[in-house]
């Protein structure tokens, strides 16, 4: 789902520092040091990598084409392989019912199992197409808040890591406790208090 | 402050109750929902409606969907003691319309609807595209900011357990 979606999910996040200035140059570089790139290894099961909200299967991040207004905006692309559970237990079934055949044997030890396992799944590995997703992101620089325009949990987590590991900087995911902590210009004393709340029973 | 994760989970309760106390304020004081934004036409609640009971290790789920749905059922698994784990609204400001779910636990976004915006024809047009969005968007994260600010300032205050929680457990019975 992309920002310019009718419908979309929306994860936020705070961001704790800021970028070395200029701004801009920073975020370019970072982006391009952890853009996305064609999976090299065709037996890789996932690749994950920043891409451009204007073309994401083709990255461009010169001449600050990721500021729209102050907002930075950029997409990650998690390119992954999925290789139907079916389809592995009939390959399974037939190389090993080859190696049976070959030692004249009733069984196969559980190493013999695995072995033939992985090498059915690098197999499928190479022959089946990665399949893209992309999923856009809206940074607030100004505000230290970033959307994320999806919820599910394993894109969520990827875009943590990367988000991390690019920036340096802390990402904080906003949930009931976060959003009063950082949302609600609270007090000292009123950070403690909703420290030691408990669930409230309405009924009687 | 706590671990990220341990606060989550300890915590995600307050998103519960926000949605518990916000489907009171629809009800019995829509004037309250208007300090959060002073355009505000309308706040209801939309076709989707989620409520969870936990006793013990089990959890019964009443889910209530449709445009006019009633909301009755859910009355009666509030007095058994559910709490309310997704709603979705309808929002009017001014003259647009909004839709969206908030999900209680982690008080996330989903099926977030704006008004229509123009169609992007242009690579010239994609700026402002990406701009409207974005402030249509800020309207309804910011009416649910604002919402929780007033949810959590009321609900650290003694005012809570001693005005709010029984306001909540009449309105709660009053559907009897």
């Amino acid at each position: 789902m992309g920002l310019l979606s009718s419908s979309v999910a929306l994860m936020r996040y705070k961001v704790q520092g800021s970028l070395k200035e200029p701004m801009p140059d920073t975020v370019t570089e970072a982006l391009k040091q952890n853009a996305f790139t064609e999976i090299e290894d065709e037996a890789a099961e996932k690749t994950v990598g920043w891409t451009s909200f204007q073309s994401p299967f083709k990255p461009e991040f010169d001449g600050s084409s990721f500021m729209f207004g102050t907002y930075i905006v950029f997409s990650m692309r998690i390119d992954k392989k999925s290789i139907p559970s079916k389809l592995v237990k009939k390959n399974y079934t037939e190389e090993a019912a080859k190696k049976l055949a070959e030692t004249q044997r009733e069984y196969l030890s559980r190493n013999e199992k695995l072995a033939i396992r992985e090498q059915v799944l690098n197999a499928l590995s190479l022959r089946i197409p990665a399949i893209p997703s992309i999923y856009d992101a809206m940074w607030n620089y100004e505000a230290g808040m970033v959307w994320f325009f999806s919820t599910q949990k394993a894109a969520n987590e990827e875009f943590e890591s990367l988000f991390s590991r690019s920036f340096k900087l802390a990402l904080i995911r906003l949930f009931p406790y976060t959003m009063a902590q950082f949302g609600c210009d609270l007090s000292e004393s009123q950070r403690d208090a909703l420290n030691h709340l408990s669930p409230t029973r309405f009924a009687e | 402050m706590l671990d990220i994760s341990v606060a989550y989970n300890r915590y995600k309760f307050l998103g519960y109750e926000f949605l518990t106390w916000l489907w009171f304020l629809i009800q019995e004081d829509p004037g309250e929902i208007r300090k959060a934004d002073p355009e505000l036409l309308s706040l209801d609640i939309g076709n989707r409606l989620v409520l969870e009971n936990r006793i013990g290790e089990s959890a019964e789920v009443i889910t209530i969907k449709g445009d006019d749905a009633g909301l009755e059922e859910g009355i009666l698994a509030l007095k058994k003691g559910a709490v309310v784990t997704e709603m979705n609204l309808l929002y009017k400001s001014g003259d647009y319309e909004w839709r969206f779910t908030l999900k209680g636990d982690g008080l996330t976004m989903a099926s977030l609807r704006t008004p229509d915006t123009g169609k992007v024809e242009t690579k010239e047009d994609l700026e402002g595209a990406v701009l409207e969005k974005i402030y249509l968007r800020e309207k309804a994260v910011n009416l649910t900011d604002s919402l929780f600010g007033q949810f959590i300032r009321l609900r650290i205050s003694r005012e809570w357990d001693k005005i709010m929680v029984s306001s909540i457990r009449q309105w709660i019975h009053s559907n009897d």
